[in-house]
């Protein structure tokens, strides 16, 4: 029971706490409005009228944790999953350019990790290059990468998954790099002694020893990629996805909106990060390795 | 053993050399201005030249000069010709930039190689390997939109955008001012400060550190910069919006980093500050923030970028009609690619400013470190 009590407990205690504060902070910031409202209306309500008004709003400052709540129930089971109101399909919608850029960025990222470990030439070349592109702002071109690729016709899935591609690739590279050259020198001098050749030792010692490596930063390139997808959205007045919800939620003040497509957004990114969690623990237990 | 070893870079430059040499001339005649004879000339021969003198009995060191100059002479001489022949230029003038391509990267195989003994050579070996290979994506790209006329909204030429760059700083000084001096920096510091903060008190007290662990390392993967509609919402458009933005972006990162560090110092070193009847707070000041730092510090790196990007992408929702991001949504809204790109640059060399500058802070704390101290 040392998991109960050192984990869940805490965390729930926390996590009520959190939804508590929600609901006071939703009062407070709800308030003024409902105040000019009651005033316009003539209406002089009792306390505990003007609280439940509060947290009843059609477009609170800050949603009650029950709206958004409902909200996001009604617009995930309720509709159809095609109608463009329901949440399903926005996810769905980022969730493919999402996965679609991820595959390419792991792939990718894999290939220049192979590369900057066999060539030093490309490792004194490269590595820094990767290393100071990461310190700059790359989602900034996303609207650029959208609109351009729309000009010369390409719209839809390809362009934002370039940009999930982008910014998912960076973490795969630089963490394969470490698994790569993860082997110690004396399981390499082993190798040396098998007379092992260069391809051996890469498919018999530096990949198995890069597996964890890469699983790891897999999980923070899948939840970097999301970000990229929902970006990518944004710009082009996109019609479909989270992005756009967000987007469209900010013209037309529907807060409640906004609110649950966050939901949807960080229900996806816990999903996603805990596949690549369950699918590197499958793989290394499979390849024989034991739990720590 | 022959005189000759020559690479296979240098082999397949010639070879384009002579393929290019029977396919002249370099550019059409729908050109106003081609190339003289003596240009290309001189072309065939830097790149010939240093192909063959590579190739001999010389040292590292001299070939890899050689190598250096004959690509970089032919590459400048091409790409000096090219004006006036936009759209242009013909296979031997890509088959000329491959060869000098080829041979540049021949040049950067051989520094590779070397060892030096001088530590002030291998520094500037160090970064003139990343430079010249940076240098060459800027020629390529610079050769193949104007050599092959690629239309300008599509991706202008770098010469072009460095030319915007120079023309239209004061516009990018007020966006840097706006987006760097106000949203970006008092948000890194409120939310930097705030995550250090909360990680200290979670230090004193086990169940709010339990509690917040698994939640911050959840929220870490989350895409919060959704929150960035709301925030402009409620704290309008002006950089206070942005600035909060950016408080959130970077609070987690901080906190967990900073717990996980707290955590780094070593039983041993702890037992002897209680024989030193050293309390909490000595403790920690003497000890355990000396031995957290690597960890601060690395979490102040990777929120540098994302402050950045915090700030820029919140702009996307709205501003007043100055800003980093403002500007790169509106220009592309107008197809001015090329002042796109020019903000893109100052955000690239804002950014990578920002993280050298607390790269060195780090060095200068944390010189005790291994990662620093070089053992």
């Amino acid at each position: 029971m040392d998991r109960f009590r050192d984990k869940i407990i805490p965390v729930t205690t926390l996590l009520a706490g959190l939804v508590v504060l929600w609901y006071v902070f939703a009062v407070i910031m709800n308030a003024p409005v409902q105040r000019d409202m009651d005033r316009r209306a003539g209406e002089d309500p009792r306390f505990s009228e003007f609280i439940g008004k509060t947290l009843a709003q059609a477009k609170p400052t800050l949603p009650a944790p029950h709206q958004v709540a409902t909200n996001f129930f009604e617009n995930t089971f309720t509709r159809k999953i095609t109608s463009n109101r329901s949440l399903v399909y926005h996810a769905w919608v980022t969730l493919s350019s999402t996965l679609l850029g991820f595959a390419f960025g792991t792939v990718l990222g894999i290939l220049i990790a192979v590369g900057i470990v066999h060539f030093i030439a490309l490792d004194r070349s490269l590595m820094p290059w990767i290393i100071a592109s990461q310190t700059i702002p790359i989602l900034a071109i996303a609207p650029m990468v959208v609109v351009v690729f729309a000009a010369i016709g390409v719209t839809g899935l390809l362009p934002k998954a370039l940009i999930s591609t982008y910014l998912s690739f960076f973490p795969v590279a630089v963490g394969m790099v470490k698994g790569l050259r993860s082997p110690e020198i004396l399981y390499l001098d082993l190798m040396h002694t098998y007379n092992a050749s260069a391809s051996q030792t890469f498919w018999k010692l530096r990949v198995p020893a890069s597996v964890p490596y890469l699983f790891a930063s897999m999980k923070v390139a899948v939840a970097a990629s999301l970000v990229g997808a929902i970006v990518a959205e944004l710009p082009t007045g996109a019609v479909a996805g989270i992005g756009a919800k967000l987007l469209a939620g900010a013209y037309y003040s529907q807060t409640i909106d906004i609110w649950s497509a966050l939901v949807a957004g960080s229900v996806v990114a816990v999903l996603l990060v805990t596949l690549v969690g369950v699918a590197g623990r499958i793989v290394e237990r499979s390849m024989g390795g034991r739990p720590a | 053993m022959s005189a000759l070893k020559i690479s296979w870079q240098a082999a397949l430059a010639l070879v384009f050399c002579v393929i290019a040499a029977f396919t002249l001339p370099l550019a059409g005649a729908e050109g106003s201005n081609p190339f003289s004879l003596g240009t290309t000339f001189t072309i065939f021969a830097l790149v010939g030249l240093a192909a063959l003198i590579s190739a001999m009995r010389v040292t590292d060191a001299l070939a890899a000069v050689i190598l250096f100059v004959g690509a970089h002479g032919a590459a400048w001489l091409l790409l000096a010709g090219i004006a006036g022949n936009e759209g242009a230029a013909r296979a031997p003038f890509f088959l000329l930039i491959a060869a000098a391509w080829l041979l540049a990267w021949r040049c950067v195989t051989v520094l590779s190689a070397l060892r030096p003994k001088d530590r002030a050579v291998s520094t500037f070996l160090r970064l003139l390997i990343p430079t010249v290979f940076g240098a060459w994506i800027l020629i390529l790209w610079e050769a193949i939109t104007r050599g092959a006329g690629i239309p300008f909204v599509l991706l202008p030429p770098p010469s072009s955008i460095g030319v915007r760059l120079v023309n239209s700083v004061p516009v990018l000084w007020a966006d840097v001012n706006q987006t760097i001096f106000h949203s970006v920096i008092v948000g890194y510091i409120i939310g930097c400060g705030a995550g250090f903060a909360t990680a200290i008190l979670a230090d004193r007290v086990p169940f709010l550190r339990r509690g917040l662990l698994p939640i911050g390392n959840m929220v870490s993967a989350l895409p919060i910069i959704g929150v960035a509609p709301i925030l402009v919402m409620w704290f309008g458009f002006d950089w206070h919006s942005k600035a909060a933005v950016v408080v959130i972006m970077t609070f987690f990162p901080m906190l967990v980093n900073t717990v996980a560090g707290l955590a780094a110092s070593g039983h041993m070193e702890r037992d002897l500050m209680r024989t030193y009847a050293s309390g909490y707070w000595t403790t920690l000041l003497k000890l355990r923030l000396p031995a957290a730092a690597p960890f601060i510090f690395n979490a102040l790196k990777i929120n540098s970028t994302l402050a950045l990007i915090g700030a820029i992408v919140a702009e996307f929702f709205g501003t007043p009609v100055v800003g980093m991001g403002f500007r790169i949504s509106t220009e592309v809204g107008r197809m001015n690619i090329d002042m796109v790109w020019a903000e893109i640059a100052v955000a690239a060399l804002a950014g990578s400013v920002f993280y050298g500058a607390i790269a060195l802070v780090e060095r200068a704390v944390t010189f005790w470190h291994p990662s620093v101290r070089g053992g």
